[in-house]
């Protein structure tokens, strides 16, 4: 979707700060956000690219104006709600329903533990052709989904080069929407930053972009 | 907040205006999700202590000055760096497909995510605040230059930018440049040179913190 999660190339954003000696989390229910988001997805109700969309789903007001913790509440409250964890009722209240029956985590210490070590990888070991090839021109399709993609509009309709194969990995495009995994390509696509962003760029700037082959067609 | 909560967050918070107070809304959630049994309070406890102590920028430094000091171990990190994370027992969630990529004194590197946080975590740990937010993600992609003026770090215009968006599972480490002045240096003093921001590329890694290292 064309949302305000897509801002690379905006400009009045403001300065940079740097914050010295920055704590991990600034306030307890920050780190306790982040980890839940972690135990309740172990129920498998969805995904790293549905919960990657439902973040950008909030009004762009809103995302703008909420710290990033912030938004994570918002975006694992609609998750929890859609994947039928929990109804609004229960998550206005804090109290479970008088008919829930109550469950025994999935998420334990040690499956947690083994979690954060191993990783969930997002690569799939299938045979699938690459479109593309390493130094082959390409351009970014200039396609506008409503729903989530990762192919920023900054890369839509700009010339590249293929610099890299990555493999084969989900597609993010139709997996958040639980259309299926579309295992394909991804490849780091150089793009010329005058390419992109005009004369005001450095000549010898590049910007790399990763991209899956349903984002890209010859040049 | 805490006292020693900087700028950057207290500037967020200065334009919020949330309905209900995050910190009882999540200790709201939390309360349902394990009178559910949803989730392991010890679990949430353990996953809160691991990225709070330990996961983070030291690891990806241990990674470089390994590096700087075995040039066989820096092929193999630049050509497999899975592989050669995972020869320092690092590796895990955020951080299942490495890319390491090497700053000289003609190429720089700087990592972003603009369409969201993507960052590798098992080497550097969680993200820092101006990483996830606006100001960076908008910025960095269209005037790396620029933004890298903001860290205090200033380019010869003949170096060559390259800008990683990490728009898909792939996340990237910064291979900085090692300082001169540091030979015979052993990989642990190394180590305590290398800072985050360097390691993200918007700063290179000074031997004025020597002093810092006995």
């Amino acid at each position: 979707m064309n949302g305000i999660h897509d801002m690379g190339g905006m400009h009045g954003m403001g300065p940079i700060v740097e914050e010295k000696n920055e704590p991990v989390f600034h306030h307890e229910w920050e780190g306790r956000i982040f980890v839940m988001n972690r135990a309740v997805g172990a129920w498998g109700k969805w995904n790293l690219d549905a919960s990657r969309h439902s973040k950008e789903l909030i009004p762009p007001a809103e995302y703008l104006r909420m710290s990033y913790y912030e938004r994570w509440v918002a975006g694992l409250v609609e998750l929890i709600e859609q994947g039928g964890l929990a109804t609004r009722a229960e998550i206005e209240s804090g109290v479970p329903a008088a008919e829930s029956v109550k469950v025994a985590p999935v998420l334990t210490v040690d499956k947690a533990m083994a979690l954060v070590a191993k990783g969930v990888p997002a690569t799939r070991n299938v045979p699938v052709t690459p479109r593309f090839k390493v130094g082959q021109r390409v351009r970014g399709r200039n396609i506008n989904p409503v729903g989530h993609t990762r192919l920023p509009r900054y890369a839509r309709g700009k010339l590249g080069v293929i610099d890299r194969d990555h493999g084969v990995f989900v597609f993010p495009d139709t997996n958040a929407h639980f259309l299926g995994e579309k295992p394909q390509h991804v490849y780091s696509v150089r793009f010329a930053a005058c390419e992109l962003w005009g004369d005001q760029a450095a000549p010898q700037d590049s910007v790399y972009v990763d991209m899956w082959d349903d984002y890209l067609e010859p040049a | 907040m805490t006292p020693d909560v900087g700028q950057a967050h207290q500037h967020e918070h200065e334009h919020q205006a949330v309905p209900s107070d995050p910190a009882l809304r999540v200790k709201s959630l939390e309360s349902l999700l394990v009178e559910k049994g949803l989730v392991d309070r010890a679990a949430l406890d353990a996953l809160v202590d691991a990225y709070e102590h330990k996961i983070g920028p030291r690891n990806g430094a241990r990674v470089v000055a390994r590096a700087w000091s075995d040039s066989g171990y820096k092929q193999r990190l630049l050509s497999d760096a899975d592989a050669a994370i995972a020869e320092m027992g690092y590796g895990g969630l955020q951080g299942e497909h490495m890319v390491v990529v090497e700053n000289s004194a003609k190429v720089h590197n700087l990592v972003v995510c603009t369409l969201c946080s993507c960052y590798p975590w098992p080497v550097l740990g969680l993200p820092p605040v101006w990483y996830k937010s606006s100001p960076y993600r908008s910025r960095a992609v269209i005037d790396p230059r620029g933004v890298l003026r903001e860290f205090g770090l200033q380019l010869p215009e003949d170096v060559e930018v390259r800008l990683w968006d990490s728009t898909a599972e792939l996340r990237y480490l910064v291979l900085p440049e090692r300082p001169t002045g540091t030979e015979g240096m052993s990989e642990e003093a190394l180590a305590a040179l290398v800072t985050r921001d360097a390691m993200v590329g918007v700063a290179k890694v000074s031997v004025s913190k020597l002093g810092n290292v006995r």
